[in-house]
Formats: C-alpha cells, sequence, structure tokens
C-alpha cells in the first residue's frame, strides 16, 4: 500500500501551522487525509445502512411487481424528477464553494454555500408536497390505508393487492423519510460551515471542513440519484 | 521473568496527570477512554452473569419451578443482548485496542479522540436505555428478535431494546472507524504493513466488519421498530411481509458479528504466545491475512443460521459450502500459533496459561461449527444444545478467555501494577476447569435432543444439567477473582516496570503506566515484529556486562 | 500524496452538472417506453453513471492519488452487492412464495 510509510513528522512547535492543527497529529496533510478517510468510511456505513432497505425493497418488488407497479405510478414522478435535479445543482452548488475556497473567492464561497442551503430547502418542501398528496390519498401505512380498486398497470384487468401496495408505501416513506433525515442533518452542517465561512476560517490552505461536508452532501445525492427511478419509475410505460 | 529498576519516583502518567470526575468524563486520551470503557464493559458483563446464573439455577431441575416461562424467556433474552452488544462486541476493542493501538503504532492518540469519547458516551446512552428496558419489564423475543413475534405478538419492551441496540450499533461503528484511520494514517515512520503487531492487524480486520455490517443490523432494528409501532407488515405473512427477510437482514450482521467477537482475541493470543515461546510468531504474514480473510468470508455465511427456517435449500447448499470455506483461515492461525509454541521456550505465567485455553477451547469450539455447517447434521442439531455449546466455545472458552489473558499480559502496563501471579494462575486453572465442566455437558445435551431455550426438560437430562450448572459456579469463582486481584493490585500490588515480560512491541518501551502522550519522542521502527531472538540477545548481552 | 489544493477544473464540473441533467430526463422518459425486461436494466445503469461521476468528479474520487479510498469504495460496493445478491439466491431460487 502506498501509505506503507507514515508521515515523516516535523517538530511540532518550531514551523507554522494552522491553529486548526490538533496536537495528535505530525502534520497537516496527515489530519487533512485522516479527516477525508474518516469521511469516506463514514460514507460506507451509509451506503450499508441504507442498503438493508434495498435489500428489502429488492426482494418485495421481485415478489409483487405488479402491486408494487400500481403503487409506484400513484407517486408523483414529476415531482421525483425535479427534486432529482435541485439535487444535482445542489451537488454543483458544493463543488463551486470548495473550488471558491480554494481560489480565496469568499463572495462566491458563501453565495455558493447559501444556494446549496437554499436547494436542500426546495428539496424538502417538494417532498413535503408528496407526503401530504400521500396523506390525503390514504395512501400512508397505517390503519387509514386504503388502496382498493387501483389497476395494475400491466394487467389493467386485475386489481393491485392493497396489502402488498402498502409494503411499498412503507418503504416508500422509510427509504424517502431517512434520506430527508439525511437532507435535515446535511442542512444543519452546511448552516455551520456557512456560519465558518463568514468568520474567515476557511482559507485556500484549510478548508477541509468543506470538503469534508461536501462528500456527505454528495453522498445524499446519490442515494436520491437511485431511489428517484426505484420508488417513482417502476411500472410507467403504456 | 525478570525484575528491572523499580521508579522511586511518582512521575507523570496519564492516570495522575489530573484528577476529579470531569477530567475523566471529559477526556479525549484514549487510555482513560480505555478505562472508562473496562469499568462499564465490567458492570454489563455481571448484569449478562447474573441472567446466566438465574438460567442456570431454573434447569437445575426438570420442572420449570424457579420462574415462569415467560420470565425464563426474557432471562435468556437478556443474557443474550447484555453478553453480545454491551460485554463481548466492545469488550477488546474497546478496552485494549483502544488502550494499545495508538502505543502498538507509535502514535500520540488515535485518530479522532473525540469521536472517541463519543463513542463511549453512545455506548452509556444505550447501556442506560438497556437498563431502563430491563427493569421495566425487559424483552423476551430471544436475542435474535425474530418477527413476527417481535413485530406482532410480543407483549414485552421490544422497541425500547431495539433502540439501546441501534445506538449502541454506533458506538461500535465509530469505533472501528478511528482504528482503521488511525492504523492507515497514524503509524509511526518505519512502521510497514508488514511490521505492525498482529494484535493491530486483527483490529484492523475486526473493524471492517463493525464498519460494513453494524449499519445493517441497525437499519433491521429500524425496520422492525417501525414495524411494530404503525402495524406495517414488511415481515408479518399474514399482510404479505417475509419473516425470512427480518432473518437474512438479521444474520447479515450477526454472524460477522461473531467475528467481531473473536479476532481481537485472536490477536492477543498471537500476542502472548510468541512473548512467553521467546519466538517470532510463525507465519507472521499468513496469520496477517487469515484475519482479513475471517473478516470478509466471515460476511459470506451468514444463512447457515437459516438451514431449517424455510430458505431454498439451494441457497442452503451454497450457504454450507462458503460456511466450510470460512474454517479455513482460522485454522490457519490454530496451525500458525501451534508451530510457533514449537521448540519455543515455553512460559506457564497467566496469560499465556489463558492463551492455552484459548487455543484448545476455540478448536473445539470451532470444529463444532463444522458440524453446525453440514445441512445434515444441522437438521438434527440446530435449535438443541449442541449449538449453544458450540458458541460458548468459542465466547467464553475462546473470546473471553483471550480478553482475561490480555488483561493480565497488559495490566503492569495499563495499571502500573503487577497483579499476583499465583492467584492468577489459580483464577485461570479455576476457568478452565469450570468453564469446560459448565459446556461440555451441554454438547452432550444437544446431541440427546435437548432443545434450547425451554426451561422445562424430561428428566433423563437431570444429570447433565446439574453438572453443568455446578460448573457455572466453579466458573463464576474464576471470574470473580481477577476482580478481587485486580482492584487489590492497584493498591497493593508491586509496582511494575516498563516491561515485566521482556514483551516485544512499542508499548512496552514506555513506561509503566504511560504518559498522556504516550511517547516523550516520536518512534522510528526499525526492526521486525516479534524480535525475540534479538531481545533475548539483548539481555543476555546485559547480563555478561553486569557480571 | 494527494495535493487537495489541486481539484477539477470549472469546465468539468459543469460538463458533469449537465450530464447528470440529461441523465435524469433520459432516465424519466425511458421509463415511458416499453422496453421489457430492460426497462429496470436502463434504469439501473443510468443511476448508477450518474453516481459515478457525481463519485468520481464531485467527490474527486478520480484523482485521488492513492488506491485507498477507491478500495473503500469498491468494498462497500462489493459487501452491499454480496448483501443483495446473497439474499437473492434465496429467493429466486425457492419453488414456492408467501400465497402458492
Amino acid at each position: 500500500m502506498s501509505d506503507s510509510q507514515a508521515v515523516v513528522p516535523t517538530s511540532s512547535h518550531d514551523d507554522i501551522h494552522s491553529p486548526a492543527l490538533r496536537h495528535h497529529f505530525a502534520t497537516e496533510e496527515q489530519q487533512r487525509d485522516s479527516s477525508s478517510l474518516g469521511m469516506w468510511i463514514f460514507l460506507a456505513t451509509e451506503v450499508m445502512f441504507f442498503g438493508g432497505l434495498f435489500c428489502a425493497y429488492l426482494i418485495y418488488r421481485h415478489w409483487y411487481f405488479g402491486d408494487f407497479g400500481a403503487a409506484s405510478k400513484s407517486i408523483n414522478a414529476l415531482l421525483g424528477g425535479v427534486n432529482t435535479a435541485v439535487l444535482i445543482c445542489s451537488s454543483l452548488t458544493v463543488v463551486l464553494a470548495i473550488w471558491a475556497a480554494q481560489t480565496a473567492r469568499r463572495g462566491i464561497m458563501l453565495a455558493m454555500l447559501a444556494l446549496t442551503m437554499l436547494f436542500g430547502l426546495t428539496f424538502l418542501g417538494i417532498k413535503g408536497v408528496e407526503y401530504k398528496d400521500k396523506f390525503e390519498e390514504h395512501h400512508v401505512p397505517g390503519a387509514t390505508f386504503s388502496f382498493e380498486k387501483v389497476p395494475i398497470p400491466s394487467h389493467p384487468d386485475q386489481y393491485a393487492n392493497p396489502q402488498h401496495a402498502q409494503i411499498f408505501f412503507a418503504l416508500y416513506f422509510i427509504m424517502t423519510g431517512l434520506h430527508a433525515l439525511h437532507m435535515v442533518v446535511g442542512l444543519g452542517i452546511f448552516s455551520w460551515l456557512f456560519w465558518a465561512a463568514w468568520k474567515g476560517r476557511f482559507t485556500p490552505d484549510y478548508h477541509t471542513p468543506l470538503e469534508i461536508g461536501g462528500l456527505y452532501w454528495h453522498f445524499v445525492d446519490i442515494v436520491w440519484i437511485y431511489l428517484f427511478p426505484l420508488l417513482y419509475l417502476i411500472d410507467r410505460h403504456p | 521473568m525478570a525484575t528491572a529498576t523499580v521508579p522511586q519516583v511518582e512521575r507523570e502518567d496519564y492516570l495522575n496527570k489530573e484528577y476529579g470526575i470531569a477530567s475523566w468524563l471529559l477526556t479525549t486520551d484514549h487510555k482513560r477512554i480505555a478505562l472508562l470503557y473496562l469499568i462499564s464493559i465490567t458492570f454489563f458483563f455481571f448484569i449478562g452473569g447474573f441472567f446466566a446464573l438465574l438460567i442456570r439455577l431454573e434447569l437445575l431441575t426438570p420442572g420449570g419451578d424457579l420462574v415462569q416461562a415467560d420470565t425464563y424467556n426474557k432471562l435468556f433474552t437478556m443474557h443474550g443482548q447484555v453478553m453480545v452488544f454491551f460485554f463481548l462486541i466492545p469488550s477488546i476493542p474497546a478496552v485494549l485496542g483502544n488502550f494499545l493501538i495508538p502505543l502498538m503504532v507509535g502514535a500520540k492518540d488515535l485518530a479522532f479522540p473525540r469521536i472517541n469519547l463519543l463513542s463511549w458516551y453512545l455506548y452509556i446512552i444505550a447501556g442506560i436505555m438497556m437498563m431502563h428496558c430491563m427493569l421495566t419489564g425487559g424483552v423476551d423475543t430471544g436475542w435474535t428478535f425474530y418477527t413476527p413475534f417481535s413485530t406482532a405478538f410480543s407483549n414485552t419492551k421490544v422497541i425500547e431494546a431495539g433502540l439501546a441496540i441501534f445506538v449502541s450499533g454506533f458506538s461500535s461503528i465509530l469505533t472501528g472507524l478511528n482504528f482503521v484511520v488511525t492504523i492507515h494514517r497514524m503509524r509511526a515512520p518505519g512502521l510497514t504493513w508488514s511490521r505492525l503487531p498482529l494484535f493491530v492487524w486483527a483490529h484492523y480486520a475486526t473493524s471492517i466488519i463493525q464498519i460494513l455490517g453494524t449499519p445493517v443490523i441497525a437499519i433491521t432494528l429500524v425496520l422492525v421498530v417501525a414495524e411494530r409501532a404503525l402495524h406495517l407488515g414488511i415481515f408479518d405473512p399474514k399482510l404479505g411481509g417475509d419473516p425470512l427477510l427480518f432473518q437474512h437482514l438479521f444474520w447479515f450482521y450477526s454472524h460477522p458479528a461473531v467475528y467481531i467477537m473473536i479476532l481481537p482475541s485472536m490477536g492477543v493470543v498471537t500476542e502472548i504466545i510468541p512473548c512467553f515461546s521467546r519466538k517470532r510468531v510463525f507465519g507472521y504474514m499468513f496469520v496477517a491475512l487469515s484475519s482479513i480473510a475471517i473478516a470478509v468470508f466471515g460476511f459470506l455465511v451468514w444463512a447457515h443460521h437459516m438451514f431449517v427456517a424455510g430458505i431454498s435449500v439451494y441457497a442452503a447448499l451454497v450457504f454450507s459450502i462458503l460456511s466450510y470455506a470460512v474454517a479455513v483461515p482460522s485454522a490457519v492461525k490454530v496451525f500458525n500459533w501451534t508451530a510457533t509454541l514449537y521448540k519455543g521456550s515455553i512460559h506457564y505465567d497467566a496469560p499465556m496459561l489463558y492463551a492455552f485455553g484459548f487455543v484448545g477451547l476455540f478448536t473445539m469450539g470451532g470444529l463444532t461449527g463444522l458440524f453446525l455447517a453440514a445441512l445434515g447434521i444441522d437438521v438434527h442439531v440446530t435449535d438443541t444444545y449442541f449449538v449453544i455449546a458450540h458458541f460458548h466455545y468459542i465466547m467464553v472458552g475462546g473470546a473471553l478467555m483471550g480478553y482475561l489473558g490480555g488483561m493480565h499480559y497488559w495490566w503492569p502496563k495499563i495499571s502500573g501494577k503487577l497483579y499476583p501471579e499465583g492467584w492468577a494462575r489459580l483464577a485461570a486453572l479455576i476457568v478452565f476447569i469450570g468453564f469446560n465442566l459448565t459446556f461440555f455437558p451441554q454438547f452432550v445435551l444437544g446431541y440427546l435432543g435437548m432443545p434450547r431455550r425451554y426451561y422445562q426438560y424430561p428428566p433423563e437430562y437431570q444429570v447433565l444439567n446439574v453438572l453443568s450448572t455446578a460448573g457455572a459456579t466453579v466458573l463464576a469463582v474464576g471470574y470473580l477473582l481477577p476482580m478481587i486481584y485486580f482492584l487489590w493490585s492497584m493498591r497493593y500490588g508491586k509496582p511494575a516496570p516498563d516491561n515485566p515480560w521482556r514483551a516485544a512491541g512499542l508499548e512496552w518501551t514506555v513506561q509503566s503506566p504511560p504518559t498522556t502522550f504516550n511517547f516523550p519522542e516520536q518512534p522510528v521502527v526499525t526492526w521486525e515484529a516479534y524480535n525475540y531472538d534479538e531481545i533475548d540477545r539483548g539481555y543476555q548481552e546485559e547480563a555478561q556486562v553486569v557480571r | 500524496m494527494h495535493d487537495h489544493s489541486k481539484s477539477s477544473p470549472l469546465k468539468t464540473y459543469f460538463i458533469v452538472w449537465g450530464a447528470l441533467l440529461l441523465g435524469t430526463f433520459l432516465t424519466y422518459e425511458a421509463a415511458l417506453i416499453d422496453l421489457g425486461p430492460f426497462n429496470p436494466v436502463v434504469a439501473l445503469a443510468i443511476a448508477t453513471t450518474k453516481a459515478l461521476l457525481v463519485a468520481l468528479f464531485f467527490m474527486h474520487l478520480k484523482n485521488a492519488s492513492e488506491r485507498l479510498l477507491k478500495l473503500v469504495v469498491a468494498s462497500t460496493l462489493f459487501f452491499l452487492m454480496i448483501l443483495l445478491f446473497l439474499t437473492m439466491t434465496d429467493y429466486i431460487s425457492r419453488p414456492w412464495t408467501l400465497t402458492s
């Protein structure tokens, strides 16, 4: 492995280093590389966390394709698609914010961070509209759930099994809900990043928190990139 | 063994650097956090042990006369949950791993000291939730939480227990994350991967499992809680769900979890055996890579817990073959330990006695795992005491003995005091005898057909059950002894030299106990691991000079 | 080691952004066409391409100088595939379902 040689230490008090350097690290580079590796590993845990849900989804879509198709058709794919675009734009503003930090463009950095959060809030707002629709249509699993006489897309003469559709909606709410929760956490993280950027904490030499926060945000985007086709577009063709 | 010159003046170390409860509860020193964990997991060991005692008391007689059936269900459930999630999984990594890994790699601390403290707090929060759950009624689903009983039928506190374990899972994940980053990024100059102590390799492999496996049980528990609270139907056959999906998701983590429990112990044994044989480890790379292989293969075998649950026979075949494969790297380790001992200069101090116990008992436990991996045998002995004996041989005869061996081996470094060797050897012997008396009869019981999780049994099983309970009592004595003399040694023990065992490893080059930042200067490593021949030559030359 | 002050130039970012939006549009449109068993294949292929673009360019995985991060990603995906596919081996080889 290329990191077989650990970092060559410098005497820790003679050189000038960023005030952000923590004492147990020998160099800023070691600290930065550690933070980056730490966040990537955390994202690995998140992949497995969502992975369990994808596994459940896979099994039941295999078993109940028709019912899942009917249920999927009843959620708003246009809103889902718009949300996908919103998140993609937010990922762009994240990398632009980091670029701005790297090139000492404070104004652009702050603007991009603010835009990122705006896109995030837009995403959550559209999600809220979707959830409201589902609530009104009685598609929220539980005592009030109802999915009677909904035709299966590929076999319009048959009706979807409401119990199987309820499983779809359970997975829909849990998967998108968990995703939305991660978005909320992301907004919290970016609020802190905005405040820190405002305070002038980030320079071309040190903007590790932006990079780490960015990694998290992109991951949340990637999860949605998969959720969109899998939940919204199961069986949409005429 | 040797006694080097003993320090007379009280030097500053990590224990006396600061006093006061805030200096402990807000510490970021990995060594103090290790001690915080030591106290907490010992507490939970008592709780889990208490449940075990009640189980064994009930099983003294064939009838269900000590507790009611529902209570008995709660006893074995909570014994399992506490022992697995609150004792075994954290034990070696959170105590010995936290304490030793920065020292072993030549660093001042782990990569993320504050996350290390957060890990402990998450563990404590989870522990409080679990204690509250147990004190207000407990859970009766078995530690395995099988659906639909746990989601639709049980009247006990499933949600609370599930959430407690969910939180404890994040403690485990953060520990693993910290270790991996530390091992990659914080090694001293010259400390290449092939010079690392095998204890570190073992914890690296353990951390991979913690990172990749634990999130799956976390999401599974979320689903169980959601299903129970909202009557969803994901695992309920009446509503179109599949109970086996729960089992797949549960065991995807819980099988690798058993490797979380055993790999660190193997790492401990791999440190002890070369030291007390005065020999390098035979086949260093084989041992190192076998740890990684166990971690990887461990993820491929989970459905061997489901052979009779209703999976397809073709899937069962696949998982059976894979389960045979996972035994290979474990066997590699046993061969390497044996070869390390061969023609070594064996010393029978307490750590070595525990290591011997480990090798023998782990081998028995591991081999009986192969019996269980064979579909034909498994149909007969699954859900009997044979399975219970199998995993207790590995968890108690293996993991726990390794933990005790490690605690004895590194106690001088951790506390700066020597434990009383005579008592320690006696305790090791008592543990070994008590353990075998407790669990060997259970192999026979299982083979004869006694089911697990039953509070009453046919009278013909009583003799073996009585033997087992007698053994448990002996075992309890064996466990109490070290707790007593370790505590005793903190006040009255002889001060420990820096390297009482003349062991190899960076942790033995610093004072006992270490200072807060471990090394006065950054060490630079120019020697191979386990260089016992050089170390002993060095001591001989020193002795010549003195003469 | 990886020099973090060097990053993908702006042009790359905007091209990737455009590709991601295009991919989203294509996913939506492709779902409206009957491709038989290939609908999910196409959807997942586009999604995976988009995910790779985000990971490689936005998350800077492509120009990470050491292989470690790529190894982390690859191993995670490997174990995720194990979870999904080994579980599926049970479900696709059962000659029964809940209702039959």
